[in-house]
């Protein structure tokens, strides 16, 4: 803009063909300028959508190998002297028996080679605590294989996983990393074997958090956030709704409507965290209610979601016309039932659109809910808005601090389950706003 | 009873009201031949309903709110005197522990047997305050409902009646926005206003050295604490502006090349792409800065022989400012297409080129609603909070480089807050005066801006 300035400022007087020489060799300028201008535009409308493509390219890259899973098929002698010595087949024993010990000796008769302790702790180290787990129950089930020798696909341990993923980075000498050279050589054996196989990952989408990356899943965070939802919009709905309504319809001009007004925009631009400051202050110290709660983080994201709810229920209350009031009113319908009966029912689908997005937003929010105790490490499933929970969002944050390699990859795959979530409730809000939206 | 068997009574009785409330008014308007009612029976019906519920719920919320402090005090007063007459905090820990054990979880062995006394008057008074409770909203549900019966009559004004209450509900309803506001403004206050009659308010606002950890015992090393918040304000200050940075050029050339050179097509899918950026949650971008932007930048430093911190300021700056993107760019298309056509079609007849028109004329007229939306934009990214918990530094640097790591405002009131908190720590607290800070510098934000970009629609209106 500066230089455009100095040039018309300065400019001598000018005439005859010497004009036109001026103007022409200035026309060639500005039209450079003009094409110049013009790729500066493109130039930013590219970069915000190349940022976009290598957001979702990262992630996507990262995360799309954690919804398989490594297992190994190893023959596993359930040796009856080990689980029940007393061959009393009582469940209360078999449930507490020492199953690891008999993946150990599996693995071993696998690989007799492995000596000492450090290799013989490497060796079982292929396999996941939760494989033990898996074996148990597979005896509780049918306490009949006791005694016999059968073939067991089990889950593999994350470094194990990553390594038949092809994902585990070398260390800094160019070997080992996270696996030792051994544990590399039993892998391939056993993959030359045929008895190594990538799975779809259920416990992924059916378990709650742990600690082992392979044994993580989402399903606890999912109903939390499903909880917090639920209680978001049971709140939130009703209360914006009838909020836009007031406002709208029945509110007189006064200072104190002003007031409201003014409130409700500025709350709309209050950072989340300071909600979550006001939910740790008002619903957990003043009101006692359990931290960790959905219930409480629900209420605190139904704060957050109000006025965005609000200012999209009025928009759609004023895109009712005044004729069909006036026609309500015309019949004898109270203002009231004006309202109710004519302006509500037109203007609801533009609401439950304003709802679904203020959802979609208060879905992907954490910072509020890390206030109020929800990074809690939450294994169990929440069975209710008042057990400790934790959210999708913030599943993501705690995984994404993690240290153990596999949680890479996990995060990624959280991230994708969030993102399909948020364009699900984002394709029902347009294709309800164009299957509703009337225009007048 | 549980709470919600007894929510669900009423619930149920609240609908039998509706139902009889309903037919009495159709019996009453029978009974006196010809007379007809004056609102529709449905009227009657609400207003049984609400006689029914209405009070019984105010009854029901009063006591879930109270009672359980008035048990409290009862419990406390049972206690054997050593352990009544503890100081507050310590008290607090022994009913923590009666409450526990009332729960049927087991608790510190030793003193077991007093506490299981107190424990089982805490069961029993809860028991009973709980019976008294459904006794007592069942009989007000019964008595409203009685009333609202002895009350109908043909010329019971039954429909006004009830558009009084749901005027009264829709107004409470959009009191909820004001009861938030003051929510905040008196948590954070009070909370802030404890903070600083402990760390006096110059300390905090000139200092220079931020390090939170209070000492738990007090020969510790280091037990002092130091609440110099500068650093934190330097920090925020230094991440913002370099979203800014990136977000107000791109944004405002991008709203600039879709409203006035792309093609409608073309704008009709890209605006809503653009859009997709300001809905991923900030936890991915977040999760973005600190995996791979964060060690990309340190890449780079490493070649050009810069020492880049694994946490810098740029980083979180950078992914900050693409997040804000599509917030500066539709504010900005907004106001670019709120300038009237004249003007450029003014320009145009002068013979400018489309560039000269948009530098000179467009951007001249939209320049107080675009200042509009960057100072909103910059106060969400003044607030934004998850991006730099991920992804910038603890440490509280006070420096003016981009490549060192530094910490703002939010982050420490995640750290400070994250995990167990004792409520008279100067260390807690001091989230809640940061909180203050925070909330106050967006709101004077905020409101400057929504004056700006509204005198500027009225100038063109």
């Amino acid at each position: 803009m500066a230089d455009a300035g100095n040039r018309s400022g300065t400019a001598p007087p000018i005439s005859g063909g010497v004009t036109r020489a001026r103007v022409e060799a200035g026309l060639r300028r500005r039209y450079r300028r003009e094409r110049r201008f013009r790729l500066y535009g493109l130039a930013s409308v590219l970069l915000g959508i190349g940022f976009l493509v290598v957001l979702f390219a990262t992630i996507i890259g990262n995360g799309w190998s954690a919804f398989r899973q490594a297992y190994i098929r190893l023959d596993v002698t359930i040796d009856a002297a080990e689980i029940d010595p007393e061959g009393t087949r009582d469940p209360g024993v078999l449930s507490v028996a020492n199953y690891p010990a008999l993946l150990r000796a599996a693995l071993l008769e696998k690989f007799p080679e492995a000596s000492g302790r450090r290799e013989r702790r490497e060796l079982a180290g292929l396999l996941s605590g939760g494989a033990a787990f898996a074996l148990r129950d597979a005896v509780l089930a049918d306490p009949g294989i006791i005694g016999t020798t059968r073939s067991f696909w089990l889950l593999a341990d994350d470094d194990a996983d990553l390594y038949v993923k092809g994902r585990l980075p070398t260390g800094d000498d160019g070997e080992g990393g996270r696996l030792s050279s051994a544990q590399r050589g039993w892998l391939d054996a056993l993959g030359a074997d045929g008895r190594v196989e990538l799975r779809f990952n259920r416990a992924f989408f059916t378990s709650g958090d742990s600690r082992d990356p392979e044994q993580a899943g989402i399903w606890g965070a999912t109903k939390g956030s499903f909880f917090m939802l639920l209680v978001t919009i049971l709140v939130a709905f009703p209360l914006g709704v009838a909020a836009a309504i007031y406002l709208e319809e029945f509110a007189p001009r006064n200072a104190w409507v002003d007031v409201i007004e003014v409130n409700i925009n500025n709350l709309a631009a209050v950072p989340s965290i300071v909600f979550g400051l006001l939910g740790l202050a008002v619903f957990i110290n003043f009101f006692g209610l359990p931290r960790s709660a959905p219930l409480v983080g629900g209420l605190v994201l139904a704060l957050m979601t109000l006025p965005v709810i609000i200012i999209a229920a009025r928009a759609s209350i004023k895109a009712v016309p005044p004729s069909v009031r006036e026609a309500a009113l015309g019949v004898g319908a109270s203002h009231v039932q004006m309202v109710f009966h004519h302006v509500l029912p037109l203007a609801l689908p533009g609401m439950l659109t304003g709802a679904i997005i203020g959802m979609a937003r208060a879905l992907g929010e954490s910072a509020p809910l890390l206030m109020i105790g929800m990074v809690a490490f939450v294994v169990e499933i929440p069975s209710g808005p008042l057990s400790p929970s934790t959210a999708l969002p913030v599943q993501i944050y705690l995984w994404a601090d993690s240290p153990e390699r596999a949680f890479v990859e996990r995060t990624s795959a959280a991230i994708m389950v969030l993102l399909a979530f948020l364009l699900v409730m984002n394709a029902a809000a347009v294709w309800l706003r164009n299957r509703f939206e009337r225009r007048w | 009873m549980r709470l919600t068997t007894l929510i669900l009574i009423l619930a149920a009785m609240t609908f039998a009201a509706y139902v009889f409330g309903r037919r009495r008014a159709l019996a009453v308007a029978r009974a006196g031949g010809a007379v007809r009612l004056h609102s529709l029976p449905a009227y009657y019906g609400y207003l049984a309903a609400i006689w029914s519920a209405l009070p019984a719920v105010a009854l029901l919320v009063a006591w879930v709110a109270f009672s359980d402090s008035f048990i409290i005090g009862r419990v406390v007063a049972s206690l054997p005197p050593e352990l009544r007459d503890q100081p507050a905090a310590q008290l607090g820990l022994t009913v923590n522990e009666i409450r526990n054990l009332a729960a049927g979880q087991m608790v510190d062995e030793g003193r077991g047997a007093e506490l299981q006394v107190a424990a089982d008057l805490y069961n029993s008074l809860r028991t009973t305050s709980s019976r008294i409770l459904a006794g007592l909203a069942i009989a007000v549900a019964f008595a409203g409902f009685g009333l609202a019966w002895i009350r109908t009559r043909p010329a019971l004004r039954a429909r006004n009646h009830v558009e009084v209450v749901i005027r009264g509900v829709l107004i409470a309803a959009s009191s909820v926005a004001i009861l938030t506001t003051a929510g905040i403004l008196l948590s954070v206050t009070f909370e802030a206003a404890r903070f600083f009659s402990q760390v006096p308010l110059a300390d905090f606002v000139f200092g220079t050295e931020w390090s939170p950890q209070t000492a738990i015992r007090a020969d510790q090393v280091g037990s002092s604490g130091a609440f110099g918040a500068v650093p934190l304000f330097v920090g925020t200050l230094l991440i913002s502006g370099l979203a800014l940075l990136v977000a107000v050029p791109i944004g405002l050339m991008t709203a600039i090349y879709l409203s006035e050179y792309a093609a409608p097509g073309v704008r009709r899918a890209v605006k809503p792409i653009l859009e997709v950026l300001a809905g991923v949650p900030t936890v991915v971008y977040g999760y973005f800065a600190a995996l791979t932007v964060a060690p990309f930048l340190r890449g780079i430093g490493a070649e050009l022989g810069l020492d880049v911190a694994s946490e810098s300021a740029l980083g979180a700056g950078l992914v900050m400012g693409v997040m804000i993107i599509p917030f500066v760019s539709s504010l900005s298309d907004d106001v670019i297409n709120a300038v009237p056509q004249s003007l450029r079609d003014g320009s145009y007849g002068l013979g400018a080129t489309k560039s000269e028109t948009i530098k000179r004329v467009l951007l001249p007229a939209a320049l107080p609603g675009i200042v509009g939306g960057v100072l909103l934009a910059a106060s969400r990214a003044i607030g934004e909070t998850m991006i730099v918990v991920m992804a910038a530094g603890l440490a509280a640097n006070l420096t003016a480089n981009p490549l060192q790591a530094v910490t703002t405002v939010t982050v420490q009131i995640v750290t400070l807050l994250v995990g167990d908190q004792e409520f008279d720590s100067p260390k807690t607290l001091a989230a809640f005066a940061l909180g203050l800070v925070l909330f106050v510098v967006t709101l004077v934000l905020n409101v400057i801006a929504l004056q700006v970009v509204r005198r500027y629609r009225e100038q063109y209106d």
